[in-house]
């Protein structure tokens, strides 16, 4: 057979795969799967972190036997790649072909912005355990989606509360990851802190694709009684390192929002990471029961500790559990899906007590932690709980909302 | 600004210049002998990093990881340039798009065999802390990867300069065809500087990783430094890469330093602008 | 292409079949035949300035983005509608490509690859960095579907099928009389031998550029209906990566046929959405395909299915 025709052949049959693969309906029927579509970055630069948020899941439903008010939980899982233009693809197959009756997951704040109009579109039940952008409960809430997770300036509210009620620090220098999450983490501890009495006198924004942070943290003002850092992944680390090798460690201290010492990255880290103060609504090293179960159960199925995103993701499945429950199993009725999915309130989730506010996010504790080396491990050891935190902190939501959305410039640098 | 801010920042853009020296010498050689634009020059960095790190972790032995990332990844050059490569003489872009080819599929082994969570490998003892002038302070692993990068550079100068195989190599750079003529193994050069160039990038990584770190996206994060150094450079000068490094490490940092909401237009748009005016790079021929 | 009948028939057979099957697919290949076909604009473009022309552009991507941010930036800013959006995104990527082109087009070979490298990176960096305007890494999300006060909306995979099907055909269409021109003839002279070219009178340098422009100009088309497609556009569509795959449609389908590098986005949109349904290595079966095409079928699909006449 010449070339040409064994190419042809192989064209063929590539194409009648493709659509039989991809044009075969999947059945839909009352007393079939409740499946569930979970995106996740399982390839690209974030997929250790793509990782664990599969493994939290899984692991809350094995411990159900996948199987809740009768019916089999059947979990689908496609790949972001890490990005968001795949993840809106993956989510419309999610939706479209293998007829999901609840979208979750997701970890780009982008992601999080690109599927709001989508579930909002295909008014399918969404649930965002891990994307924290402010605005998305805020100014620009989906009817459709509820977070379980929790939004970037909710903890860092009430570490700018801690550090005036608690220490002497008053002039804070914040160095962050320049984008969204990084401004959002910021403006958070900057509101709070400045209307205790404190004053941010620097703020260094790093780009996202830095790998050098030297021209960073050489900019870092040395009289600042402490640094506010933000990061998460490599970036973590790349900055803790070149905290300890710029001279700053042991001379400035260092505070931080929870992703930069999360333990996804905390056991890559040596003891240039002691000490670190940072705040978040969970910690591997809490001490409720339900933590040292899942604890214990996530590391001999993943082999590590558990990342707030296996937390969070643990909890995001047992919360949809909980609401399907709260329906009989009817999941097809997606509007009282949703409505129970905006009911679920439990006191024993590993992270403690959650309920969801109007808005769709999460009212939690924030623990404020200290890094500590126990048993030749580094962890968060949580030393502070705040409990019953919203995302509006202690203000009043209306007027909350009236003010412009944390951003880049926004609270102003007066001191700067 | 004070003059410690001048000092200490040039001299993290010169450390880092070093690093980059490293990393784009072998790019700028492999280019002119071979014309070829390998794509995946980025991913010799990131493997050998990671190899490095494996080693670390089995021996704990820096030195042993990077000869052992440097030989690893020269292997992989090898077996990449005279079993693939050679296979499209004279096809740029058909190199070009292999080369590529050849990063998808290495990162996406790294992924597999090392997983996808960042790490970093650590510094060995002697070279942890800083050595202090006045209020300044100067890491000592900073100041070791400047000092390595100028031995190779001389080494590498040296060898070029002064010894035979450097006399051939130089030949084949200016004129291929005509070296192969003269009588000069083409071929086998091409193979070896190949193997040169994968070697150093591959060192490159084990040293960067100590201080950079090793994670998936290093390959793609530090080819466009690469390619910037050598477009500078001028493609195939060794002159060239050395200038070029140091540029582009003393542009970079205080690029981020002192115009950050800038910092990537800092660095392109030069070398933009010195394409425009001289395409062959301030030390290449065309 | 050449000026065969048959070929103009095959295309018109697939069009209408296209069209005529489209209602019965379920949603999920849709979207995926259409995200292929605006992709397959992008491949074309590109085509003319590689297949054609003979210059290999490594930021190609860059026209792309910018027309996409345009469409982006002015559906969320300013509400405005889709006209205006379209000559906006296709008149921005003419400018950037007639700048770049500029500086480009003096260079040939790896030369002409590294400046395009450079130039594409130039505007990554800008789309970065420049947050005020392209809300830089967050991307800008909520673009809405164009609005043409048709009775079918574009929010339905349907409708923007066709949509996108008559706007790939429009783009082939052209593209294919440009080539088939005597500039598109003068075009393919300069890529078999400029100094031949030059001999017999022809201004290389201004072929080369319009190729570049126009080339430009039609991924700026692509961009548009990319923007409106996915409602997103962020820095990944200016990424190296992007004009790295654009290169790679046009080499699996073979250089210099306009059809064959459609046909090559089409393959790839599909393998890289297809595969990693399947399996998480679907970056390293890519990344093989590639090394296989360019080993054992260097002329692309386009060329193991006919000898091109040269």
């Amino acid at each position: 057979m010449s070339r040409r025709t064994i190419a042809l052949f192989a064209l063929a049959a590539f194409l009648l795969a493709l659509v039989a693969g991809l044009g075969t309906p999947t059945a839909r029927a009352q007393s079939g799967p409740i499946k569930i579509g979970f995106l996740s970055p399982l390839t690209g630069a974030a997929s250790a972190l793509g990782k664990d948020m599969l493994n939290g899941t899984e692991l809350y439903l094995d411990e159900i036997g996948r199987t809740v008010a009768g019916r089999k939980i059947e979990l689908i899982v496609e790949d972001t790649e890490g990005n968001t233009q795949t993840a809106l693809t993956k989510a419309r197959k999610l939706v479209d072909q293998d007829h999901v009756h609840i979208l979750s997951g997701g970890l780009l704040a982008s992601t999080g912005y690109a599927i709001h109009p989508f579930a909002e579109a295909q008014k399918i039940p969404t649930t965002y355990p891990v994307m924290s952008s402010d605005d998305l409960t805020q100014r620009k809430p989906a009817k459709w989606v509820v977070r379980t997770g929790w939004n970037s300036s909710q903890s860092t509210h009430a570490l700018g509360d801690w550090v005036i009620k608690n220490t002497k620090y008053r002039k804070i220098a914040t160095v962050a990851a320049d984008y969204a999450f990084g401004w959002e983490s910021v403006g958070g501890f900057q509101r709070t802190f400045e209307e205790g009495g404190g004053q941010i006198i620097q703020k260094v924004w790093v780009p996202l694709n830095t790998n050098d942070f030297a021209p960073f943290l050489s900019q870092v003002k040395r009289d600042s009684d402490a640094v506010f850092a933000v990061f998460f992944g490599k970036l973590a680390l790349q900055f803790m390192k070149e905290y300890e090798n710029s001279g700053l460690k042991g001379r400035v201290p260092l505070l931080s929002n929870g992703t930069t010492v999360d333990e996804s990255v905390l056991p890559q880290m040596g003891d240039e990471a002691l000490g670190t103060i940072s705040t978040l609504h969970y910690s591997a090293a809490l001490e409720n029961p339900t933590n040292q179960r899942f604890a214990k159960a996530f590391e001999a199925k993943a082999g590590k500790i558990p990342s707030y995103y296996a937390e969070t993701c643990y909890t995001n499945a047992r919360w949809i559990a909980e609401a399907i429950k709260a329906v009989s199993g009817k999941v097809e009725d997606r509007e009282a899906l949703l409505a129970a999915l905006r009911k679920v309130e439990l006191k024993d989730f590993p992270r403690g007590p959650v309920k969801i506010d109007t808005f769709g996010n999460p009212v939690q504790n924030v623990y404020i932690r200290k890094v500590e080396r126990v048993g030749g491990k580094l962890q968060n050891t949580v030393f502070f709980t705040y409990p019953n935190v919203s995302q509006f902190w202690k203000y009043n939501p209306e007027e909350y909302l009236k003010a412009p959305l944390y951003t880049r410039d926004y609270p102003p640098c007066k001191a700067c | 600004m004070s003059s410690e801010f001048w000092i200490i920042q040039t001299f993290n853009g010169l450390s880092y210049g070093a690093l980059l020296f490293l990393l784009a010498s072998g790019l700028s050689l492999i280019f002119g002998v071979m014309r070829v634009v390998n794509l995946a020059h980025g991913s010799y960095f990131m493997l050998g990093g990671y190899v490095g790190l494996s080693v670390v972790w089995r021996t704990g032995s820096f030195a042993a990881a990077v000869l052992a990332g440097g030989v690893a990844i020269g292997l992989i050059g090898i077996g990449m340039e005279r079993l693939f490569l050679r296979r499209l003489p004279g096809q740029t872009l058909g190199q070009v798009l292999m080369t590529i080819g050849f990063a998808l599929i290495f990162q996406d082994l790294a992924l597999l065999i090392w997983g996808g969570d960042p790490y970093s490998i650590p510094v060995p003892r002697f070279l942890q802390g800083a050595v202090k002038a006045g209020a300044l302070s100067f890491p000592a692993y900073r100041i070791f990867i400047i000092v390595v990068a100028v031995v190779v550079a001389a080494l590498l100068w040296l060898a070029l300069d002064q010894t035979r195989a450097g006399a051939r190599i130089r030949a084949a750079v200016d004129d291929g065809e005509m070296a192969q003529g003269v009588g000069i193994n083409v071929p086998v050069l091409s193979l070896a500087v190949f193997a040169l160039g994968a070697c150093l990038a591959a060192a490159g990584g084990v040293i960067g990783g100590a201080f950079l770190g090793v994670y998936p996206g290093a390959d793609f994060e530090v080819l466009p430094y690469a390619f910037v150094v050598v477009i500078v450079g001028g493609l195939g000068s060794l002159p060239g890469a050395m200038v070029g490094s140091l540029l582009v490490g003393l542009l970079d940092n205080f690029g981020k330093a002192l115009f950050p909401e800038l910092s990537y237009f800092t660095l392109f748009a030069p070398m933009a602008l010195i394409l425009a005016l001289r395409p062959t790079g301030l030390f290449g021929r065309a | 292409m050449t000026r065969r009948p048959g070929v103009l028939v095959g295309v018109a057979v697939v069009v209408v079949a296209a069209a005529a099957v489209a209602p019965w697919l379920p949603s999920y290949p849709l979207t995926l035949l259409t995200q292929a076909m605006i992709v397959a604009i992008l491949a074309m473009s590109l085509d003319v300035l590689l297949g054609f022309t003979g210059l290999p552009s490594l930021g190609h991507a860059a026209y792309f983005g910018v027309a996409a941010y345009a469409v982006a930036i002015l559906t969320t800013e300013r509400q405005s509608g889709f006209v205006v959006c379209l000559i906006a995104g296709v008149v921005f990527a003419a400018v950037a490509a007639a700048l770049f082109g500029l500086i480009a087009i003096r260079a040939t070979g790896t030369y002409f690859l590294m400046i395009t490298l450079a130039l594409g990176m130039v505007v990554w960096g800008l789309a970065f960095r420049w947050v005020s305007l392209t809300k830089g890494d967050n991307g800008i999300s909520g673009v809405p579907r164009p609005d043409l006060g048709l009775p079918w909306s574009f929010w339905g995979p349907l409708p923007f099928f066709y949509f996108s099907l008559v706007c790939a055909v429009v783009a082939l269409a052209l593209l294919g009389l440009i080539v088939a021109s005597p500039f598109g003839m003068s075009l393919k002279g300069i890529r078999e031998s400029e100094s031949r070219m030059r001999i017999l009178g022809y201004n290389v340098w201004l072929h080369k550029y319009l190729a570049f422009v126009i080339a430009g100009t039609f991924a700026g088309f692509s961009g548009v209906l990319w923007a409106y497609y996915n409602g997103f556009v962020s820095p990944v569509d200016v990424q190296l990566v992007t004009s790295v795959e654009a290169l790679l449609m046009v080499a699996l389908g073979g250089q210099g046929t306009l059809l064959g590098p459609a046909v090559g986005a089409a393959l790839i949109v599909f393998l890289k959405n297809f595969v990693s349904v399947y399996t998480k290595r679907w970056l390293l079966i890519l990344g093989a395909v590639y090394i296989g095409v360019i080993l054992f079928a260097p002329r692309g699909l386009a060329g193991a299915f006919h000898r091109r006449s040269s």
